[in-house]
């Protein structure tokens, strides 16, 4: 994000830059804000890419998709993703808060591993089922 | 979700046996038992149904085929469970060997043996595979370290490990972009991605939310020449290259890395259709198809990656249906829609997937740009047609509907396919 300043009569006006992900056109997004609240985006060539650069400013988010172990399974990572998108300056912490956990087969896709990570608000779930196997045809991880 | 048919179960005969359990297999079964095949099979090598949508973990599946943005994993799930409802057999860890001209199928499994099942129709939906370093010939040594990207994501995803430490990557293609994040979310420090064009390879949300997000720094036109290590890859060296592609060499530095990516570009997995006979196309490296999706050769039909590397999986899934509702007609005795209008690739089109329509049908043709063009663009079908679009990027393929009205008073017996800028685009 690129930033310039200009002054103007209320108070300081900043222009950051966003590349919109709506659709191939990818417009560059100009937002202004004075004192982080959005006064004006230009650039978008569709309401989606106005409604895009606004939420960027004010509250990016990110929808994050990752894997833990998973004990007595066939394979030794399950994924797992977030219920909802978190915070973008968050996802990384959420990353790692998550990466070491273990579950133990069977899993059902929408099985919540952590309740309200991080203080978050969302839940991190499982993406697909994953039958218990027999003992010794699993794969368990050295985090199980 | 592991189902596997029982050998007891398997019968010597099918309506339509499919090959490949991905999106595009287990979209095809369906669309074979709707259009009333009754028994249907589903082959995958793997042991268990889902194809690469299993390490795909990402989000941004099922915009187009249920409406909501889902992950690789979910998305399986949720076709397997829909082929289960439609009493699909399916049996995996198996692996077609051959498919003879009169729907002889060959396979071979664990639990059956070889064994041949005959067929009515058939539908090749093997998918893709990666492009390795043979196919670009990167000059050095041969250290381990160095893989495509599609191994590592498998590595880290479903076996648990990481490839290195400290990765760089080549080519800025969809899966490149999402290891970049994947790995730096895993604690892999991803130094970063090198792409030969001056443009990226993947998809605009891609860029923004696998190497921005992270400052992972794209540069384009510029590529790897160089790798470096004797046991384990130590470093590469990287130099930009002119408007011809060429690597200046002046320009070169080196990177410090014990692990090369290789994101450059998929090849339809076409050796099955292409060894029972049917026409290639040569722009696509598929077989060439019709308007339901049959090949050359008589109730061999095929659809997914194994006719044009698609970027969605929802796109690979419709155009399936397509095939499984061409093969399962066929199967149960419905006339052959006849192919009357070839498609030919004009002005910035790389190829066009079908290659033969019918006037009679409607149909979605989808084909790839040669060239950007950041702004109003219009699609031409000869003169019978013609679709005003945003902008179009070679990484992003166009699709294009067709309806029988459109074809009314055209009595030609080809048309071609342009994308070009609206303001060039004179009647």
């Amino acid at each position: 994000v690129t930033t310039t300043t200009g002054t103007t009569g209320v108070g300081e006006v900043e222009t950051h830059a966003y590349l919109c992900t709506g659709c191939p056109l990818g417009c560059r997004l100009e937002v202004d804000a004075v004192d982080g609240d959005v006064v004006e985006v230009r650039g978008f060539s569709c309401k989606r890419g106005e409604r895009y650069g606004r939420q960027e400013h004010v509250d990016p988010r990110r929808p994050l998709s990752t894997t833990v172990w998973i004990a007595g399974a066939m394979v030794r990572r399950v994924p797992v993703r977030t219920s909802d998108a978190v915070p973008k300056g968050r996802v990384v912490d959420v990353a790692h808060a998550v990466r070491g956990l273990c579950v133990r087969a069977p899993v059902r896709r929408g099985d919540v591993v952590l309740a309200d990570v991080l203080d978050t608000g969302v839940d991190v779930i499982v993406t697909r089922d994953l039958d218990a196997i027999a003992p010794t045809d699993a794969g368990a991880g050295p985090g199980c | 979700m592991v189902v596997s048919a029982e050998p007891r179960h398997l019968a010597d005969r099918y309506d339509v046996l499919i090959v490949g359990a991905g999106p595009a297999g287990m979209a095809a079964a369906l669309g074979a038992r709707e259009r009333g095949a009754e028994r249907v099979l589903l082959v995958d090598r793997e042991v268990e149904a889902g194809g690469i949508l299993l390490q795909c973990i990402h989000s941004g599946f099922g915009l187009h085929a249920f409406d909501e943005e889902i992950t690789g994993p979910e998305y399986a799930q949720r076709f397997f469970e829909q082929v289960l409802d439609h009493d699909v057999d399916v049996l995996t860890d198996a692996y077609v060997m051959d498919v003879t001209p009169d729907l002889r199928v060959k396979l071979m499994s664990p639990a059956v043996g070889v064994t041949t099942v005959d067929a009515a129709a058939v539908v090749m939906a093997m998918g893709a595979r990666e492009r390795t370093r043979g196919a670009i010939r990167i000059p050095g040594d041969r250290p381990s370290g160095v893989m495509t990207a599609g191994l590592a994501q498998k590595m880290v995803n479903l076996d648990g490990y990481l490839p290195g430490r400290r990765a760089v990557i080549l080519g800025s293609g969809d899966i490149g972009l999402i290891m970049a994040r994947r790995l730096t979310l895993e604690g892999v420090e991803v130094v970063g991605v090198f792409e030969l064009l001056p443009h990226p390879s993947g998809l605009t949300r891609n860029v923004v939310q696998c190497l921005d997000d992270f400052a992972i720094p794209l540069h384009l036109a510029t590529t790897v020449v160089g790798i470096h290590g004797r046991e384990r890859l130590e470093r590469v060296t990287v130099a930009p290259v002119d408007d011809d592609r060429t690597p200046i060499m002046a320009r070169a530095w080196e990177v410090e890395c014990d692990t090369l990516l290789l994101s450059i570009g998929l090849l339809p997995d076409a050796e099955l259709v292409r060894g029972v006979g049917a026409q290639m196309d040569p722009l696509t490296g598929g077989p060439v198809v019709s308007g339901t999706m049959e090949t050359t050769l008589p109730g061999v039909f095929a659809a997914g990656n194994v006719v044009h590397v698609n970027d969605l999986a929802d796109w690979v899934s419709l155009e399936a249906r397509v095939a499984g509702e061409g093969a399962g007609a066929l199967a149960t005795g419905a006339r052959r829609p006849e192919q009357d209008i070839r498609l030919l690739p004009g002005d910035n089109v790389a190829y066009v997937v079908p290659h033969t329509i019918s006037s009679d049908g409607t149909h979605t043709l989808s084909f790839r740009v040669r060239r950007p063009i950041h702004g109003p663009t219009v699609l031409r079908l000869g003169d019978v047609h013609r679709h005003k679009v945003r902008a179009v990027v070679p990484a992003e393929m166009v699709t294009l509907k067709v309806a029988p009205r459109l074809l009314a008073d055209f009595h030609g017996d080809a048309l071609r396919v342009d994308a070009v800028p609206a303001e060039e685009d004179e009647r």
